[in-house]
């Protein structure tokens, strides 16, 4: 498993924030996934009866989760595939490790997942000798790179074009010196022909799954690109990873969250390649895996069931949320420090790798509601993460000045006269000491806020005596 | 094995034990009877017009197609679009009945083979099992007699699609399948334009791992 910085996060926001590169490619592409999505979901008039819909079959399938899985396992053998129930992440690189053995695996091709990302198949793979190959173009070169993906639907978001081809010709050592990557053309030529070797040479195909079906036995995979499909087709072996909650009931159900799923994400009407996968090569097959593996996960899901957070498990990693986030724009993915960024992962990640490492994660949000607005599933992930910060604070993580804070606050507030005298008072006072130049550049105990921009100085009278002052000249008038 | 442990923890999550049998049937009848949920009303339209809706959609999401009227005018067509595309002639097809029963000697100098696509095929021409109106969409299933990798080995795939297998929405196709073909096939692609990728500062780029083009010779038999 990656090792989470997120207890650095306020180190890491602000780091990406000088990070010149990175901005400009937050600048650059966050606008434009916003601007794709409204443009779908404008040529869709059902879209938002929609969203009612997705979220409806997730919230039915949660309930019976147990009764599906075992409808699907049911399915899913009797087409010929294996089913390996894992509950710990250990449990599942072991799973994965043993069958790319069994299969005298060399290199193993991988579709995007970001459940792989969780469990860090490819760091447990490469320790055991077996050459893990990420074919999503951005995995791919993030994976050149040794870093995490910085978004979960487009893991190269933080890149340049520049650095794509610095990458490319300090890693393809074989690349004569004058060749030119004048044009985004250039960069994919060059990763299409060096991936094709790896598709043709793999062992052993991994990828994740959007969605699994009780109905037929099947995993769903979404790609544009294609690589997906070559990783599961071409080699002997096809693994699949997938977490609980990817369960639905029906090829139906299935339909009707791929039809929020590609709009919500990248603003397509349809990803270029839906595919489905039932069990391994038929009789009189020309082609198609020998064997068919799915890694079911649980890792910290079902702990989810039946608290505040169930309503996370509905989430279909679409990327809405950060796409719409001001944070997630302003510092980016790696910032978050684990494997999911944004609201999303600032809801799943404490979940995950617990609330003392990912705290400040739920508190890096300005509540604007945009995340929840846009969500396909119609997640409250504000509410979320208030639900976070309050657990954070029950459990004392919050830091002493803060908690200090809040109950020097807490305890004029449960006493409305007191509270109402005191910041009468206080208003009073500020105004006459503001009173020359209209606001204050720095304030005792305020220093935070007035680091970063002034104080404006009260007119005199609170919000409470302004109010009473215009309801009493109401019934006058 | 952790099965039990896990659905253990599920259903302790969900405060019950497994599911009473009456309730454990309902959810049976859920899934043999999938009833559909909300279909967007865009695809819900004369035959002619989703066969117009499919090519609108297909063509926006950079595919191409030419309109053929009948299974004799298909040779022609596919000689034609290589040419205009300055591709080689030399063709990997699905060794599916229905492209067998095409009069391929009309354009000798197409050369053909059956099979599954090998990587140093440059031209596919698959089947269509049925296509979808409502985003201009192929569905594709494997099977002895419609290989997989001709979906995506090849640079350019052709795809040969009668008008009468064209519905409006995912879900008539679904049912399409299940009427015919019982269980779910090992695969079924749903293809939606040629390969591409925005992984690169998130502009599009067409010709990612997959064919680089995508080109449907559409039947028109129903009319």
């Amino acid at each position: 498993m990656h090792v989470a910085t997120s207890p650095a996060f306020k180190e890491n926001a602000h780091r990406a924030l000088a990070d010149a590169g990175l901005q400009k490619a937050l600048a650059r592409s966050g606008p434009s996934f916003i601007a794709r999505r409204a443009a779908a979901v404008a040529a869709l008039p059902e879209f938002e009866q929609l969203r009612d819909t997705a979220r409806d079959i997730k919230n039915h399938t949660l309930a019976n989760l147990d009764f599906y899985l075992e409808e699907y396992e049911a399915k899913l053998l009797a087409a010929g595939g294996k089913l390996h129930w894992c509950a710990t992440a250990d449990e599942a690189r072991d799973t994965v490790l043993a069958i790319c053995q069994a299969a005298n695996a060399r290199t193993v091709t991988k579709g995007k997942s970001m459940i792989s990302e969780e469990l860090g198949i490819n760091d447990h793979l490469e320790r055991n000798g077996i050459t893990p190959i990420e074919t999503d173009l951005g995995e791919y070169i993030i994976q050149l790179r040794h870093e995490l993906p910085s978004h979960i639907i487009a893991p190269a978001f933080h890149l340049n074009k520049e650095d794509w081809e610095t990458t490319f010709r300090k890693s393809h050592t074989d690349l004569p010196a004058d060749r030119i990557f004048a044009e985004r053309r250039d960069i994919l030529t060059e990763a299409r022909a060096k991936l094709r070797q790896r598709f043709l040479a793999a062992d052993v195909g991994i990828t994740g799954a959007n969605f699994l079906i009780a109905e037929t036995g099947s995993s769903v995979i979404v790609t544009n690109e294609g690589n997906g499909d070559l990783t599961q087709t071409l080699p002997r072996v096809h693994i699949v990873l997938a977490s609980i909650e990817k369960c639905v009931p029906t090829l139906e159900d299935c339909t009707s969250l791929l039809r929020v799923l590609a709009r919500s994400a990248t603003g397509q009407e349809f990803s270029v390649y839906t595919t489905f996968s039932t069990g391994a090569r038929r009789p009189g097959d020309l082609d198609g895996p020998d064997e068919y593996h799915v890694v079911l996960v649980d890792n910290g899901r079902s702990a989810m069931l039946g608290t505040d957070f169930q309503e996370m498990l509905r989430c279909i990693r679409c990327a809405a949320c950060m796409n719409h986030c001001p944070v997630y724009g302003a510092v980016g993915g790696h910032a978050y420090g684990w494997v999911y960024p944004g609201p999303m992962g600032a809801v799943l990640t404490p979940s995950l790798i617990g609330i003392d490492q990912a705290g400040h994660l739920p508190n890096a949000s300005t509540f604007c509601g945009k995340c929840e607005s846009v969500c396909p599933v119609k997640i409250p992930l504000p509410n979320l993460m208030r639900h976070w910060r309050e657990r954070e604070f029950e459990r004392h993580l919050t830091p002493a000045a803060m908690r200090y804070g809040l109950a020097f606050w807490g305890f004029f507030v449960r006493r409305p006269t007191l509270y109402r005298l005191a910041t009468r008072a206080a208003a009073v006072t500020l105004g006459w000491f503001g009173r020359k130049r209209g606001r204050f550049r720095r304030l005792p105990l305020a220093g935070g806020w007035t680091a970063g921009r002034d104080m404006p100085a009260p007119e005199g009278d609170t919000f409470f005596a302004r109010y009473a002052k215009a309801q009493r000249a109401r019934k006058v008038g | 094995m952790s099965r039990e442990t896990m659905l253990r923890a599920i259903r302790r999550g969900l405060r019950r034990g497994p599911l009473p049998p009456d309730q454990a049937a309902m959810l049976r009848g859920r899934l043999a009877t999938h009833p559909r949920q909300l279909i967007p009303a865009r695809s819900r339209l004369p035959h002619a017009d989703q066969v117009a809706l499919f090519v609108h959609r297909l063509e926006a999401e950079f595919g191409s197609v030419a309109r053929v009227p009948d299974v004799e005018a298909v040779p022609g067509a596919v000689a034609d679009y290589l040419a205009g595309q300055n591709l080689p002639t030399s063709l990997v097809m699905a060794p599916h009945p229905e492209l067998r029963a095409i009069p391929w000697s009309s354009r000798p100098l197409l050369t053909i083979r059956e099979g599954r696509a090998e990587a140093t095929d440059l031209v596919s021409v698959q089947h269509a099992f049925a296509a979808i109106a409502e985003t201009g969409t192929l569905m594709l299933p494997s099977a002895p007699e419609r290989p997989t990798t001709l979906n995506l080995l090849a640079d350019t795939e052709i795809v040969v699609l009668r008008a009468s297998r064209l519905v409006g929405a995912y879900e008539e196709a679904w049912d399409l399948l299940r009427a015919e073909l019982g269980n779910m096939p090992r695969n079924v692609m749903l293809v939606t334009g040629p390969s591409r990728s925005a992984d690169i500062e998130q502009t599009l780029e067409l010709g990612a791992h997959g064919p680089r083009q995508l080109h449907v010779v559409l039947i028109e038999d129903r009319l």
